[in-house]
Formats: C-alpha cells, structure tokens, sequence
C-alpha cells in the first residue's frame, strides 16, 4: 500500500530548515562555536564527553523516554495488525485456505466457533481492525505525552540552571560578556536540545522498531520477498544521508546570503535620512534588488536540489513497492505465497521505505545536537562567584578602612596601589578623579564585586572577607554609573531592591531622588512601564529611579558612583539635601567630576592613579595647589571671570 | 514590536488573500500550472492501488502471466510520471515563493524609499524589518506550498470518489461515511495546534526577553542581591512555558490517534462490507484491496485541507501587515507636473533641472508634527547665498525641525520655504536633496569600502575626486595610514571605524558633489576632543563658500559662523555673530561659557568621552 504523502508540508524548504536551530539566529551574532565545540564532532573523545554530557542532561527523566519508547515498540507492533486482519480475511475466511499463524490465535478462533463462524461474523475481525487501531493512538499518544513532558522538564531545567548560573558568574564575567553569543546558548542551542529529545531520539526508534518488526513478520512469510522488499533500503538511506549533509551546508550559505539582505535593508532605514539628503534612493533600490535577486536565486538554486531529491526518491520507493507486487504477483501465481500475504508485504514494504529518509535527516543532524550539548554545558559548568561562609546580620555601620590596598584587573597594570585611608562612622566621603584614576574599582571591592589583591579592608573592624558577600551588597546600597532598570513598572523597579517596601516608602524614596513628581506625571504613574514596552526614561531620569530603589533598602553604607551625572545641577543639589536630611549617620560615598556635587562632603578624596594624592575639606583643598583646585577655578568662573573666559575663547 | 501577540481568533478572509494575489497577479500562469501538476500528481497518487487490483485480479487470481511484461511496463511508468510529477512541483512552487518574496520585497523597499519622514518617526524600523523579512516570507510560503497543498487534495478526494463509485457504489458509501466526522476533527484540531503553538511562542520570546534582560541586568542584580527573586520569577515563566508547550504536544498527540481510528472504522467497514460482496461474487479481490487501501489513506487529504486553512488563516496577520506596508501614501509627493519636468526619486531628469546659488527663504512657517505637537508657528528668515548659519538652543526648541524643512524633509504645515525666490514644492525633491551636502553628528555609513561611502553623493566620481574629497576634510591622513586605504571595508553601518573617523568620511561624502547647500545637523553632544579637533578643521573646510545651516550643540564648532540663531520655542530670541552675541551676555553667553567649563572639567579629568545629557 502507498502512503500518500502530505504534499507540501514536509517539503518546502522553509519546513526542512524549521528544524534546523539557524532559525532563531539573528545576523550579527556570533555563529562561531568555541574551539571544544568545533572539535566536538570530530574526535571520539569528546563525543564521548559529549555524550556523557548529553545523557547527564536527562538525570531523573530518563524513565519517560524508557516509556516512551516502549509505548513507540507496541504502537509499531500494534499497526503492524491490520494489515495481517486483512490477510486472515483474505485468505482464510474468504480464500479458505487454511488459517496459519500461531496456536492462540487459532484457539482464539475455535472459541468463537471456528472459522465459518468468523466469516458469518465479519464484523468481529472489522473491531480487530478498530481496536488495533484504537490501541496503536493508545500508546501513541502515551508516546507523544510522555516524550514531550521529558523532553520539557529537562529544557525547562536546562533553562533555569542557565539563569541561576548566569545571575551567579562573577561580576567581571558580565562586564566582558557577549550577549548576544550567551543569549543564544540559552535559547536556540537549548532549542536544538529540547528538539532532539522531543521529537528525534524517539523517532530514531520508531524507524528502528519499523525494520525490525516488519522485516521478522515478512521473512515469515516469505523470506524471498522480504529481500525485494529491503533491496532499494540502502540507495534512499544513503543518498538522503549525502543529500540531507549538503542542505544543512547550503542553509548556511543561504543564512549568509539572508544576512547580507537583512543588512542592506536596515542600513537603508537606519539611514534614511542620508538615502534621502544624497537622493540616492534609485541606487539603493538597485542595492537591495541585488541582493534581494541573489537571495532568490540561491534558494531557487538549492529548492531545485530538493526537487530532484523528492522526485527520485519518491520514485525509487514506488520501485520498490513495484518490485514486491511484480515479483509477488509471479510468487503468488506460482503458489509461493498466499494472496493476502501479497497485500501484507505490499502494505508493509510503504512502511518501511519512506521513513528511511527521515532516519537519515536525523543522523544527518547528530552533530548539530552535539555542538548545542558542548555550548550549553560550557555555561553550565562556568565557574561561579564563590560566596564562603561569612558572618551574617552584622552591622556594618561603623568605621572603614583601607590598609594598602593593591588591585589590578589585568596583571602589570594596577589600578589600587598601596592605598590606605580610613573614614569616620556616618562620614560622607566625595571622591574626584579621573578616568582610571581608579575611583569605582575602590567601591567595587568594597562590595567584593572583585577581590583585593594584597592589602586588608576592614568594615566596622570585621575584615571584609569575613563577610558574607551576600549580607555585604544587602547592607551597601550602591548606584551604579550606568544603572539598569528592568522591563517592569517603576514601582515594580524601585520595589526591587526591598519587596516589603510599602507604596508608601517607595514614594519617600522617590521623592529623596526627586523623581516622584516626573513619575506622577506620566500617564500611568507609578504603574508605568520602563524600557521598550513602556516608556523610555531619559538617563537623568533612570539614574534618580535607580537612586530611590536603592534608597529604599535599609543601607549601612550608601555609594553614588557617579550617578548624578545625567542630573542637571539643579535636581542634583536638591537630591542631595534631600538625601542629608534622610540618611543620617549612614556612611556614604559619592563619586562625581563636578565640585558642587562633591564640596559639601565631610571629606573629600583626590584619586589619581590609583592612589590618594590628596584629602580634606572642600576649604582644605582649594586652599592649596592640586587637581581639585584647578577644577575648582574653572568650575568658579563666573561672568565676572569675563577675562579668563575671553582668554580662553 | 510584539507582532506575536496579535489578535488572532479571527475567522479565515478570503477578500484579503484575493487583494494579495491582485497585488501578485504577474504569478497567476504559475498559480494554474501548479494546480494543473497537482491534479496529475493526485491522479498518479489514485491510480496506485487500482494497478494493485491489477496485479491481482488479472495475473495473480488467473494464475496466468500473460501481458504481465506490459503490466511491469505500465507501473513503471506509472512511477516514473509520478517522481517526475513530484519533481515539477517541488521546482515550481519553490520558484513561485521565491519570486513572490522577492516581488513584495522589491515593491516594499521600493515604496520605502518614497514615504517621507512622518512615517518613519512613527513606525519602528524593527516593524519594518518584521514586514520585508518574517512577513513577507511568510506570505510566500503559505501561497506556494499551501495551494499545493489544497490543489493536490482537493484533486485527490475528487478522484478517489469518483474512482470509488465507479468501482462500487455500496463500499465507496463504507469509505465516505467517516468524511464528515474526519472533516470536523481535523478543522478543529488543526486550530487547537496553531494556536497552542501561538501560545508557546509567545512564552519562548518572553523567555529570550528575560534572559536578555538576566545578562544585560546581572551587575546590577548582584548589587541589589536579587539573583534569588529573579531567578523564582524566570522559573515561573519557564514553568509556564513547559506547561505550553506539554500542552501543544498532548493536543498534536491527540489528534493523530483520533484521526486514525476513525480512518479505522471505515478500514473496518470496508473490510467487513467487502467481505459479504465477495461472498456474494459481486466484487473482486482486487476491488477489495483497493477499497481497502483507500481507506487506509483517505483521512490524509482531509487533514491537509483543514491544515492549509489554517495556515493561511494564521498568516492573515502578516498579509495585513504587509499590504498596509505596501499600501501606505507618502506625505511628500512630487506633483505630477513637476515629475513630468524633474523626474522622481528612481528616475531623476537632472538634464532639466535649474543650477542653485543658495539663497534660502522661510516665509510665513507653521510647522507641527503629525502627533499634532507644534513646533513652529509663524517663523521668518533670510538667508543669502554662501552665508553661514548656526542654530543653537536647548533640546526640543526647533533646531532640527527647521532643517528638516529646508531638506524637505517635512513640509511646512503653512507658509512657504523659498530657494533662489522659487517654493521648492514647484521643483522636485530629488533636485533638491541632490544639491544639499548633508552630515549628522552621528554619521551613517553604508557597508562597502571608504572609496565607496564617499562616493555615495557621486556615484560617478573618480578616484581622484574621491581622494581630494577626503584631503579636503583632511579624512586622507588616517585613511593613508589604514592598511588598504580607501578600499577598507567599514564593516556594518561603519562599526570597523571610529566615531571620528566615520564623521570624517561623512563629511568627504558630503562635499564630493560640490553641494550649495550645506547642513551640519548635530544629534547629540557626545564627542571627544580629538575628534572635535579634526572636525573643526573639516567643517571649516566644508562651509567654504556654501549656503550652510549647523546644529550645534558644540558650540565651540560655530564660531566663526556668519549668523548664530539662538532658537527657543521655535522663535529666534538672540542672532548675531559670535563675538556680538557674547557681548550681549544673553542666552549664548550662558550657554557658551557653561559648555566651556565643562569641557574644561572633562579635559583635566581625562574623561573626554563621557557623554554629557543636558537637563535630564
């Protein structure tokens, strides 16, 4: 019997190329595995890691992908009935030749009275049919359930471990991080895994229990038969092996060619402004319509590839079932075999070749679920930001010290050198310097966002690294420079530092950053959303809703890197005063280049390579020669400093 | 753009794919030779098993072999008509998707270049990049391949019934009676998939958004100790997702079995009808077994039919969305008589287009944008040829919108924008566009090499008026030192090139066509000061002799300008020239002085490049 194929739905390229993980992948990102990964195809050894990997992937779960392949073995067996129903019509009932098969099913027979009785009762051997059936969508459905649950526990686990992992790598891995390249080892190489498991482990079975089971029923019946009904196997295999490898290379070219397009047509609107000013938009149109040509003949080129794939092996699978009815005709003619035993093998010989193809697509695409196993594992097995025990609950209010303290990112290049300094409890402490002057890498340690290298930092006299570093960023409200917000609503975003903050406090702390009043006149208020979805804050605007969100948590110490510097003047000294009144007693730091911002501090501190080059009052520092000072003058200019300036112009 | 999350209960709109197939009625030939193969196609599918009956009523049951050769003949050609057939409509319907992508893409772009500004201020160009790449690839493939699909089956439960009833009309009757329950099943399944599926998508986006979010957001995270909190909220969405997507795959596991046992009860009728006609002599074995094998198969072409609608019932949305693309009217047209003179955008006459000397006059401007805020109201100026402008002021208060206008890039609400005494709406855009030399502070490049960037304005100029281009703005000095010189690639949008020196060759680019009309128009102030030492001298070197508008948030770039206008709500408070306004110690000394400090500030600190955002 011939299956009609669905004729499109499996045979368009887009269709094939669903089940590649190219898909998701944007141009742009990085498409270059990692050199593991590279070689993981290629030496046994890491296969063999790999694999080990891959299997580790399905700790716990492996008992549904056990049931469903056992549920995938009784749905082949259970399709494989009808057909032999028909033969025992065929033959027995309506042929009265007599019944062969084995000894149950002949006293199953008798019981019911004997083949006569089956013939008056045709409709008995129509229920086999049905229930066989019925049977067969039993399991299958067990089959599909089961493998579908595995296969999403383990990508749901994939999922969180990659999360939790990523929340939890050291500081420094996310400042050198490539998003983009990170993003799609969570997304589309899971993918690539979660499919594999869904759909394509199971299915590799299926085929297998297909060969097995058919083939030991026909040899059965005829053992000559069944080597014309296996004869073309190999050709289909092995041409849909050869076939299947090239289309996954073309579908890189064409993803080249893809990207080339997508490129034209968004530099052509992201500049639109110059298309238009030149009035180039014919040449732009003679642009795009070159690639946009190229495109089309490239995949023209490769559907046509497909086209002579399907059409020949199409065909050769109608041979095949060709060759089992000649032969079989000349077979059954001879008395060799039976004429229901003709249709068997005719049925059985379409189940068999057409899913050849698809096993060969799957082994064809072993590797790629290989290479996604290799990226995946290269984030989960990173090594993470290292919390030892510490002491918790401890106050850190207090006094804090710095005790020559050496840091570097880079060896040979210090960023903290033998610095030492030590402030008072509730001591505000402006720190002024330049780039690399080594300012934020200072509070970055406090934080232990990285580690000291030499020297010792002491908190309210506890050694910094006796201290959970959990409890540490608990009890140190910082802002960064450049703060994220999250895509949730304001209230959402500032509720995030402290969620048993009350809608109360959060309007306190709102108003100390000074933002309330621009929160209350956005249309939604408080229930604005931040970012693409919502809204778009200006950096002024993000930098005082970041502030009030870590004002919001109860803080030891407090530190301002440089998060006032989208602020006008303004705002910035009403955020100040605000923030005297409010956090008395707490000790805080505030970086900033501009001198209002710093000059009311109890101290303030000059950094310059990464040293103290100078500290004092306000008063203090402008009294004598030094970088301060020299901001200072020009800070000071007023209109009255009319010559300076006209010197300057 | 969530495009995803679109609304999509609605029922199956013929009109809308009739409006897309008129838009692509150049395929209507290939659309009729796709349907003719199918039909053939579905006749080869149908024949099949009656050549089984064949095989068993006139060579196996006769026990004779006689024309048995002729028989092996048949069926091989059989075969061979069908690859044959398979291969034909593989080709043509991947051609026909290929060439309708490239057909709405080619249309799209080419409207693209047309629409004006307005357009683009209010549609994302991610929007726009979803209709021309997902969209329109989308309508492609469910046109080709889903009218393969409706053809074939259609053809092929046409046949089957008539072949069925032509064989015997009692087992045809056992065949058919599953169709109507086969039908609703299918339809309604077909529909529970697509949209556990919507479903499951639109979780996996969300899941790449939090993950996005998880690694843009992990500094601060880590300082706000919330890896925990986060990590709860990302396991809820990812247990949602799993619940999706168990759920699509149980619904997809439902349907099959289902499908398949009703199959089964008409397997199970035949088989059982055919039975008691056998008995009686009234049909044949081989009649028997083709009943049978239709049977078997029969549920395949019904569910085609209710996938395919389905698909082009999910594809609505993307054909709206493009044909509202396509569709679209720009604001700024050409009036037909001008075209006729000038010639548009794609097909340019400049043999009959007027030289220009600059002269630009604004006169009587209303201006408000589409979102109805005002932004000009009553505005007035002269400007004489060769004269240098500056416009300064604070963000918001009209700089741009006025050379917008003078660009044509908008047109005034009311009131008229003269050049050389004539309104530019009685001459074409691309006259004018072609005469303007034109940068913004952040420079656009188009991939390819320097040569060809520069070249953009003229894409005839030489190699030689290339390098004095760049000589001119001094672009040469840095493009020397570069290993293959004005043959380096930039890379994407210019990525491979500084800040600076991307500005550097936007200004080449800017002079090659020896425009009358300059336009410096800043976007934003973030530069450091080696780049603005460079751009001093280029800008310098640019104005020389042209009609030039700049927006300047460096004002130390304008000074030597004929005339600063400083714009607030979109009126001229202060004009002069540097040195005159900063006497008048008003708006400009203000802002002059404080631009002043801080650049000082930044210069000792080292902190040049630290972008400055004024008034948060």
């Amino acid at each position: 019997m011939l299956i009609f194929l669905s004729r499109s739905a499996s045979r368009s390229l887009g269709a094939i190329k669903a089940c590649w993980a190219f898909k998701g992948r944007k141009p742009g990102f990085s498409l270059q595995p990692t050199a593991f990964a590279k070689n993981a195809g290629a030496k046994g050894g890491k296969r063999l890691i790999t694999l080990k990997r891959f299997i580790g992937f399905m700790e716990g779960k492996k008992k549904y992908f056990v049931g469903s392949i056992i549920m995938s073995s009784l749905a082949v067996l259970l399709s494989m009935v009808p057909p032999l129903i028909v033969k025992l019509v065929v033959d027995t009932i309506l042929g009265k030749n007599p019944l062969e098969g084995p000894e149950a099913l002949k006293r199953a027979i008798m019981g019911i009275g004997g083949i006569e009785r089956l013939g008056e009762m045709l409709w008995i051997c129509s229920l086999g049919i049905l229930a066989a059936t019925v049977l067969n969508g039993v399991c299958s459905f067990f089959k599909g359930r089961w493998t579908a649950q595995g296969a999403e526990d383990i990508a749901k686990r994939i999922k969180d471990d990659m999360y939790d992992r990523l929340q939890r790598m050291p500081y420094d891995y996310h400042v050198k991080a490539q998003t983009g390249d990170l993003i799609q080892r969570c997304t589309s190489d899971v993918e690539t895994i979660r499919r594999f498991m869904a759909s394509q482990m199971v299915e590799i079975f299926r085929i297998l229990f297909i060969m097995v089971f058919s083939i030991i029923i026909m040899s059965s019946m005829s053992v000559k038969l069944t080597l014309v009904a296996v004869s073309l196997i190999p050709i289909v295999f092995a041409a849909s092996l050869i076939v299947f490898k090239k289309v996954a290379k073309a579908f890189k070219e064409t993803d080249e060619k893809e990207g080339e397009l997508q490129t034209v047509l968004q530099e052509n609107l992201s500049g639109v402004r110059v298309v238009k000013a030149f009035g180039r938009q014919a040449h732009e149109v003679l642009k795009f319509e070159e690639k946009n040509r190229d495109f089309r003949d490239l995949v023209i080129k490769l559907n046509n590839l497909m086209a002579w794939f399907w059409g020949l092996s199409d065909g050769i699978c109608a041979m095949q079932i060709g060759a089992v009815l000649a032969v079989g005709v000349t077979l059954a003619i001879s008395g060799e075999i039976s004429l229901g035993t003709l249709m068997v093998f005719n049925t059985y010989t379409g189940m068999l070749i057409y899913p050849m193809r698809q096993l060969a697509r799957i082994i064809s695409e072993l590797s790629r679920a290989g290479v996604s196993t290799v990226r995946v594992s290269e984030v989960l097995f990173a090594k993470l930001e290292e919390d030892m025990d510490g002491s918790e609950g401890v106050s850190l209010a207090g006094s804090i010290e710095f005790k020559n303290v050496d840091f570097w990112y880079d060896k040979g290049n210090p960023v903290l050198s033998g610095l030492s300094f030590k402030t008072e409890p509730g001591e505000t402490i402006a720190i002024l310097g330049g780039t690399g002057s080594g300012k934020s890498s200072l509070l970055h340690l406090l934080l232990r966002l990285y580690d000291l290298k030499s020297g010792e930092v002491f908190i309210n006299g506890m050694e910094l690294r006796t201290i959970k570093k959990k409890w540490l960023r608990e009890k140190i409200g910082i802002v960064l420079q450049e703060p994220f917000l999250y895509s949730k609503t304001v209230m959402e975003n500032i509720r995030m530092a402290d969620s048993g903050a009350s809608d109360g406090d959060i309007f306190e702390s709102a108003k100390t950053a000074c933002v309330h009043d621009v929160i209350k006149s956005f249309e939604k208020g408080y229930d604005t959303m931040v970012g693409e979805k919502g809204v778009t804050l200006s950096g002024g605007q993000k930098q005082r809703v970041a502030i009030a969100r870590t004002l919001i948590k109860n803080s030891d110490i407090l530190i301002f890197d440089d998060s006032l510097s989208a602020v006008d003047t303004e705002t910035d000294s009403r955020i100040r005063a605000e923030l005297r009144d409010r956090r008395k007693g707490v000790t805080t730091f505030i970086i900033s280049q501009r001198i209002t911002t710093l000059m009311e501090a109890d101290r303030i501190f000059v950094m310059e390579k990464g040293k103290l080059s100078d500290s004092g009052t306000h008063e203090e520092l402008i009294a004598r020669e030094g970088l301060y000072s020299r901001i200072w003058s020009i800070q000071s200019m007023s209109g009255e400093d009319e010559k300076d300036l006209a010197e300057a112009l | 753009m969530d495009y995803e999350e679109q609304d999509y209960s609605k029922q199956l709109d013929i009109k809308l794919w009739v409006k897309i197939l008129g838009i692509l009625k150049m395929f209507k030939n290939e659309i009729i030779m796709l349907a003719v193969m199918m039909a053939a196609l579905a006749g080869t599918d149908a024949i099949f098993p009656v050549l089984s009956k064949l095989a068993i009523d006139e060579f196996a049951l006769k026990g004779s072999l006689d024309g048995y050769p002729w028989f092996i003949a048949a069926y091989a050609a059989t075969v061979i008509w069908q690859a044959g057939c398979i291969l034909l409509f593989i080709r043509s319907a991947g051609r026909l998707e290929s060439k309708m992508v490239y057909e709405i893409r080619r249309r799209g772009f080419t409207k693209l270049q047309d629409l004006s500004f307005s357009y683009y201020d209010k549609t994302p160009v991610g929007w726009i990049m979803s209709r021309m790449t997902s969209d329109a690839q989308r309508i492609g493939d469910v046109i080709a391949w889903g009218s393969i699909d409706l053809f074939w089956a259609v053809a092929i439960i046409i046949l089957v019934a008539v072949i069925m009833f032509f064989l015997d009309w009692r087992l045809a009757l056992c065949v058919l009676s599953v169709f109507p329950a086969l039908a609703v099943v299918s339809v309604y399944f077909q529909r529970q998939i697509l949209k556990s599926h919507r479903v499951v998508r639109k979780f996996n986006s969300k899941i790449t958004g939090a993950y996005n979010e998880g690694i843009n957001g992990a500094r601060t995270t880590k300082t706000l100790v919330r890896e925990d909190k986060n990590f709860d909220e990302f396991a809820e969405l990812s247990y949602s997702m799993k619940t999706a997507s168990v759920r699509a795959a149980t619904v997809s596991a439902v349907y099959l079995p289902i499908v398949m046992s009703l199959g089964s009860i008409a397997v199970g009728a035949v088989l059982w009808a055919g039975g008691v006609l056998i008995g009686q002599n009234l049909i044949t074995f081989g009649t028997y077994s083709v009943f049978i094998q239709y049977a078997v198969q029969i549920f395949d072409p019904i569910q085609s039919l209710a996938r395919v609608f389905s698909e082009f019932q999910s594809a609505q949305a993307a054909g709206e969305r493009t044909l509202a693309l396509l569709d679209t009217q720009s604001d700024i047209e050409d009036a037909p008589e001008v075209v006729e003179i000038y010639g548009d955008s794609i097909n340019p006459k400049p043999e009959n287009w007027p030289a220009i000397q600059g002269e630009i006059v604004f006169k009587d401007v209303f201006f408000k944008y589409k979102t109805g805020e005002k932004v000009l109201e009553n505005f007035n100026l002269t400007v004489k040829a060769g004269e240098k402008i500056a416009l300064v002021g604070e963000t918001g208060a009209g700089k741009s919108t006025i050379v917008n206008l003078l660009c044509r890039f908008y047109e005034p609400t009311s009131g008229q924008v003269l050049i050389d005494g004539t309104d530019y709406t009685k001459r074409s855009q691309i006259w004018l566009q072609s005469n303007l030399g034109y940068v913004l502070q952040s420079p656009h490049l188009f991939s390819g090499t320097i040569a060809d960037n520069i070249r953009y304005a003229k894409l005839d100029a030489t190699d030689e008026e290339v390098e004095q281009a760049a000589k001119t703005v001094r672009a040469d000095e840095f493009i020397n030192r570069l290993e293959k010189g004005y043959k380096t690639e930039v890379g994407e949008g210019g990525g491979r090139l500084s800040t600076g020196q991307r500005q550097l060759v936007s200004f080449a680019r800017a002079i090659i066509a020896n425009p009358r009309i300059f336009v410096l128009d800043e976007a934003t102030s973030s530069i450091d000061t080696e780049t603005e030492r460079l751009i001093q001298q280029a800008v310098d070197a640019v104005l020389e002799g042209r009609t030039s508008f700049i927006v300047a948030h460096r004002l130390s770039t304008i000074r030597s300008c004929d005339r600063i206008l400083v714009i607030s709500d979109g009126k001229i408070v202060e004009a002069g020239s540097h040195r005159q306004l900063m006497r008048k110690r008003g708006e400009y000394f203000n802002l002059y002085s404080n631009q002043f400090k801080e650049d000082q500030r930044s210069r000792i600190l080292g902190d040049l490049a630290k972008p400055v955002e004024q008034n948060a």
